[in-house]
């Protein structure tokens, strides 16, 4: 009886929890989702990979498109080393056409993306990850037995106007610490983003 | 006499230029927007972060030049910054002021580090659009959704009655 209470407050707390998306130090869920292949593709695909940069990004938006190209360089870095970028729509098609499946075919394909770029149809690893715009990053580190755990949330960069303008590259500063054995310093930042375009009902 | 043309053509460009200027919309910097954050009067501010790429926004924008009008003759005052990207003032932000006919003042906020400015807007803010900060001396409120006529003039009265 008293382990049956447990797991209700358990299951309770979980359940409250469950809007609130990840913290830093959080265990991350793995996911299966479509890619723009057709292919589904998942996190445990990825065997020999030391963890992952989840993106949370679309089509549409204009933030979103400013670091499309900076995203291929950053996979294309940091691949060979482990951290593979893992790129995720989040966005409710019937609220914004644009970042439609199809949209994202044409545009991962345009583009030349040399990382999956999946299709949160239901919305779901995102109610779990909890990104509220787009782009938004969630680093992840494998640990010894196989277990996902998020060491950095937030900006790519600290500018999203000029890619040569940068000053502090937030996103690469993180891996490149995790590379190196520390945890990244700072390890969340913000910054302007579009708008999770959820599902009225959810809303 | 073609050379003139040509003179008479810039001096003419020259004259019209600055009536050209006058429908501008600032650009601010952090310094400027942090005062503007921080203002111990006894005016409520109501920020609205925008931008004209952002659908929702655009749908409330609307609600906001019509709290800017109704509350013309009281110490409420309105201010609509817009995240639009600095080169796509002339082209997009300018135009769609006019042709939406906001009064409301608009400033462009050119920081590109938000890191740097989200938190001083509001700690609970993640950096989605649109969002809106109220503000009379000490007493905040902020809010990270799209808002109704009704949701804003219902946090107006109540902050003005605080």
């Amino acid at each position: 009886m008293k382990s049956l209470l447990l797991i209700a407050s358990f299951l309770l707390t979980a359940a409250l929890y469950a809007g609130e998306g990840y913290k830093v130090g959080d265990k991350a869920a793995s996911f299966k989702l479509k890619n723009t292949d057709g292919k589904m593709i998942g996190l445990s695909d990825f065997q020999d990979a030391k963890g992952f940069v989840v993106v949370f990004t679309c089509n549409n938006c204009p933030y979103a498109k400013a670091y499309q190209d900076r995203l291929i360089e950053i996979d294309k870095q940091f691949k060979t080393k482990g951290y593979p970028v893992i790129a995720v729509n989040p966005n409710d098609p019937a609220v914004e056409p644009a970042d439609s499946y199809e949209a994202m075919v044409t545009r991962a394909r345009e583009k030349g993306y040399t990382f999956p770029y999946l299709f949160d149809e239901k919305q779901e690893v995102n109610k779990h990850y909890g990104a509220t715009k787009t782009p938004h990053v969630f680093v992840l580190q494998k640990t010894n037995n196989g277990e996902l755990i998020v060491k950095y949330i937030g900006a790519i960069d600290d500018n999203y106007q000029d890619a040569n303008a940068v000053k502090t590259p937030y996103l690469k500063n993180a891996l490149e610490s995790l590379l190196g054995g520390t945890d990244p310093q700072p390890s969340s930042t913000k910054a302007i983003g579009c708008s999770v375009k959820v599902k009225p009902s959810q809303s | 006499m073609k050379k003139l043309r040509i003179i008479l053509a810039f001096f003419l460009l020259a004259v019209l230029m600055p009536i050209k200027s006058q429908d501008s919309i600032p650009v601010w910097r952090l310094e400027t927007f942090e005062k503007y954050l921080n203002r111990q009067t006894d005016t409520l501010y109501v920020i609205n972060f925008w931008a004209t790429w952002c659908g929702p926004c655009r749908k409330e924008l609307p609600e906001f030049e019509k709290i800017h009008q109704n509350y013309a003759s009281q110490k409420v005052k309105v201010l609509l910054v817009s995240l639009d990207f600095p080169n796509q003032l002339e082209k997009t932000l300018i135009p769609f002021i006019r042709t939406h006919h906001i009064s409301a003042p608009v400033v462009l906020l050119n920081e590109p580090d938000a890191d740097r400015w989200i938190d001083k807007v509001d700690p609970a803010w993640t950096g989605s659009l649109p969002a809106t900060l109220f503000y009379r001396g000490k007493n905040r409120h902020f809010l990270e959704k799209e808002l109704t006529y009704a949701d804003i003039n219902q946090l107006i009265i109540n902050q003005l009655a605080d």
